[in-house]
């Protein structure tokens, strides 16, 4: 019975699945693609939703909830199940109790993150069943599934989604309403069960095995692994968005579409493999679908021409398969010319950005950009070295400001600027980090630089949000997923508590503070923190009187265009400031940097250009 | 119609996403299969921005294939030009008249194409390219930030949907208070179309 039709995201839709399922606990840390799914179930007042503080915490939430006989939910991106993977393994072996689902969304493409990973190989790892969608109505089909194989074998399952299917809307035939969880049991105590101790995980391990053989008989009945029959020269195995460019481009061969993507149902891949002339595997990133039906000894094509590398798309599936032979030659198309040569438009940090002004500071004090006027000579080896990692701030990577030299992980920056001081560098080392991202994995690596002496400059950005996805809180903000007060973590306390002496704390838009906490921080001897408060403008909106170019006083000398501001701008070699981007007095970064003080508020500019 | 795939562009802040939604929504409420994806890379302002909306009895891939797209909306020129390989041959093309150059044209490091480039670019597959003026029209009417409506309304004239089904999916989704200006941009857009002569 559809009760309602709508246009959901993939996303929308996982969390209509999980809260249609009877979901009682829900707990996520943001990371683009999956940050919506918890957003979106924190909607729903008769769900505990949390944003905790990164992803291990999550899974361990989401754990101890399903122990304790409640149906839980923990989504990130795949680069999170890296950060969770130990209470996942964990979860494996233990099992649950009432179901835990467990939402890892790719991103092949790599549209916002810093890898391309296929987390299909996670649930082979840790043994445990993966479900995949390929669209919004399946996302949300796949939720009551997820928690029913959850219980029923008494493992974790993994429902592995992607940027193209998290983030594409499509139309959602809504037939069920919310199952009312069930009373719950309650933690029952069992120590050969919960606690893994050595004696007792060698008792779970062949549980664990046998649990996979019982997965692979249910993937065989598994109601979304379809066949459905075209034509029988051409047979393809799909599974997610590849589905949709499989039907797009072989309208009329034969589809075995996979929801059921661990444990594979080999007695349905051979029956299909015995009904087609040949067979396709279109699936993104590795190949994994591939390599294991070729352990089964069925002669199977796919890496042969489609990508390893990158999102699919339908063009990409067309040309490869044409070059392989699948599809008939057409005319080639005639190709657009030039648009290659097109200026690119990077991401950049948005005007009032309380990141711009300590950035310009260590790039200035570093050495590291240069004027737009000196463009000629060669750039000097910078002074500074600067670890990041993830972040609006990663974006000071690009030039103008040119301030960031490492980027690998959440909170990687401040190990590794210890490690560089050990290695013998000799100018102190700067780990940049942002308030969320300090919080999340920030911390243990700064304890450890006060245990092992270090004397590296770590600068807090603290911009009061996760802003790069989406300004969600944390304990730095003191409200919770579901907009209640809660605690705040007081970011000063914390540090000075974990041992730090020479903790400073700055007004992100006050220029000249910035510049003589960077330089007394970079001549001490010891380890300095330095927090750097400043209101992120998306999230905290506030316009005031917008700034202005005096154009007699104004000599082109560019420094303003240094900070990266996207409301300054240049015209005719004249400096000039966008009055609609500009947020006027809560930054006023450029006016305080004008060598000629050529910049000031836009009423006092014009009075004097009409007096 | 048997399908119509649509590609909207422009630069981060100006309202790609929400436009998109409201096609898709349209066509859904007038009985259609919609698919519709987002590419907007990590920024959450001042990046490039496209958005893919098919339209048909069934859709399967959430993207459109290059060279098949039915009408370009397109909010920047720069952003029209960048998209125009995506254009099947007799696409329509309606272009915002107005330039946001990148910060590496600011810095001098890179050239902003003239407009003779943009519209060359886009001649490659198509003359039916429709140059409107909507930031400065939007501006007239005292809300810059109607300019998604305003181009959705430049659109409408070669979506065969209901002019109500569209204002119904605007008024759905913006907030009351800015419903009004809304619903003149969507007329004022379809008003301008009418007048720019190819």
């Amino acid at each position: 019975m559809v009760k309602v039709i709508k246009l959901l995201s993939g996303n929308e839709a996982l969390a209509l699945g999980a809260y249609h399922a009877g979901v009682k606990v829900a707990a996520a840390y943001p990371g683009t693609p999956s940050t919506e799914i918890l957003e979106s179930i924190a909607r729903f007042d008769d769900i505990y939703a949390e944003w905790s503080t990164n992803e291990k915490v999550a899974m361990e939430v989401a754990l101890g909830a399903a122990y304790a006989g409640a149906r839980s939910l923990v989504s990130m991106k795949h680069v999170g199940l890296n950060v969770a993977s130990d209470p996942f393994m964990a979860a494996s072996t233990t099992g649950v109790n009432a179901g835990m689902v467990v939402i890892s969304a790719d991103d092949p493409g790599i549209h916002s993150s810093q890898n391309e990973q296929d987390n299909r190989h996670y649930a082979k790892l840790a043994k445990v069943p993966m479900l995949e969608p390929s669209d919004s109505q399946e996302a949300y089909e796949l939720m009551t599934y997820a928690f029913d194989i959850s219980e029923r074998f008494d493992t974790p399952v993994l429902v592995r989604t992607t940027t193209r299917i998290s983030h594409s809307k499509s139309v959602v035939k809504v037939n069920r309403s919310r199952v009312e969880p069930v009373e719950s049991t309650g933690f029952q105590h069992d120590v050969e069960k919960y606690v893994m101790l050595p004696a007792y995980a060698r008792l779970r391990h062949p549980l664990l095995e046998a649990r996979l053989v019982k997965l692979a008989a249910y993937a065989e009945t598994f109601p979304l692994n379809q066949i459905q029959w075209g034509q029988r020269h051409l047979g393809v195995v799909t599974s997610g968005v590849a589905y949709q460019y499989a039907r797009e481009i072989f309208p009329k061969a034969s589809v075995l579409k996979l929801s059921m993507t661990y444990p594979l149902p080999e007695n349905l891949l051979r029956h299909f493999a015995a009904q087609v002339d040949r067979i396709i595997v279109i699936e993104e990133l590795t190949p994994f679908l591939q390599e294991s039906i070729q352990a089964m000894g069925i002669k199977v094509t796919g890496k042969e021409f489609i990508p390893r590398v990158g999102e699919l798309n339908p063009s990409i599936v067309e040309e490869r398969s044409r070059a392989a032979g699948l599809l008939a030659e057409t005319s080639p198309r005639q190709g657009v010319a030039i648009a290659s040569k097109l200026p690119r438009r990077p991401p950049l940090l948005c005007p009032g950005c309380p990141h711009a002004g300590i950035f310009f500071v260590l790039s200035s004090i570093g050495q590291r950009s240069k004027s737009p006027k000196s463009k000629n000579k060669a750039p000097k080896e910078p002074k500074l070295i600067i670890t990041g990692d993830i972040g609006c701030y990663t974006l000071a990577t690009y030039p103008p400001l040119c301030a960031m030299d490492t980027t690998a992980c959440m909170g990687a920056g401040i190990g590794q600027a210890l490690g560089m001081e050990k290695a013998g560098i000799s100018n102190k080392v700067v780990a940049v980090i942002g308030d969320s991202t300090f919080l999340h994995s920030g911390i243990t690596p700064l304890v450890n630089a006060v245990y092992n002496e270090g004397r590296i400059t770590v600068i807090i950005l603290d911009n009061r949000t996760t802003a790069m996805t989406g300004h969600q809180d944390h304990p730095g903000t003191g409200i919770s997923a579901q907009g209640k007060e809660t605690k705040a973590v007081e970011l000063e306390h914390l540090v000075r508590g974990i041992g730090v002496s020479d903790v400073k704390v700055i007004d992100a838009f006050n220029v000249r503070g910035l510049r003589a906490a960077v330089r007394s921080s970079l001549g001490s001897p010891e380890l300095s923190v330095i927090i750097v408060h400043g209101a992120c403008p998306v999230h905290v909106p506030r316009r005031s009187e917008p700034r202005a170019v005096d154009t007699e006083k104004c000599n082109q000398c560019g420094i303003c265009l240094l900070t990266g501001c996207p409301a300054i701008r240049s015209e005719n070699e004249q400096v000039y400031i966008d009055t609609a981007l500009c947020v006027g007095d809560a930054c006023t970064i450029c006016q305080q940097i004008c060598p000629r003080q050529a910049i000031g508020p836009q009423s006092k500019i014009e009075a004097k250009k009409s007096s | 119609m048997k399908k119509l795939d649509l590609l909207i562009t422009g630069v981060g802040g100006q309202g790609v996403i929400l436009a998109s939604d409201i096609i898709g929504e349209a066509a859904l409420a007038a009985g259609y299969d919609v698919k519709k994806t987002d590419t907007l890379g990590m920024a959450q302002r001042g990046g490039s921005v496209v958005s893919h909306v098919r339209i048909a009895y069934q859709v399967w891939s959430p993207l459109i294939k290059e060279g098949e797209v039915d009408i370009l909306v397109a909010f920047e020129k720069l952003e029209a030009a960048r998209w125009g390989h995506y254009l099947r041959p007799g696409a329509v093309a309606i272009v915002n008249n107005h330039a946001l150059p990148p910060l590496s044209v600011t810095l001098g490091n890179e050239r902003y194409p003239s407009d003779e480039e943009i519209t060359n670019i886009l001649r490659q597959r198509t003359d039916r390219i429709y140059f409107v003026n909507g930031t400065s029209r939007v501006s007239e009417l005292g809300n810059i930030r109607t300019l998604n409506i305003f181009m959705l309304g430049c659109a409408s004239l070669f979506v065969p949907l209901k002019v109500h089904i569209w204002k119904d999916s605007i008024s759905q989704r913006v907030s009351s208070s800015i419903r009004q200006i809304n619903i003149t941009a969507f007329d004022q857009g379809r008003k301008e179309i009418r007048n720019v002569h190819l």
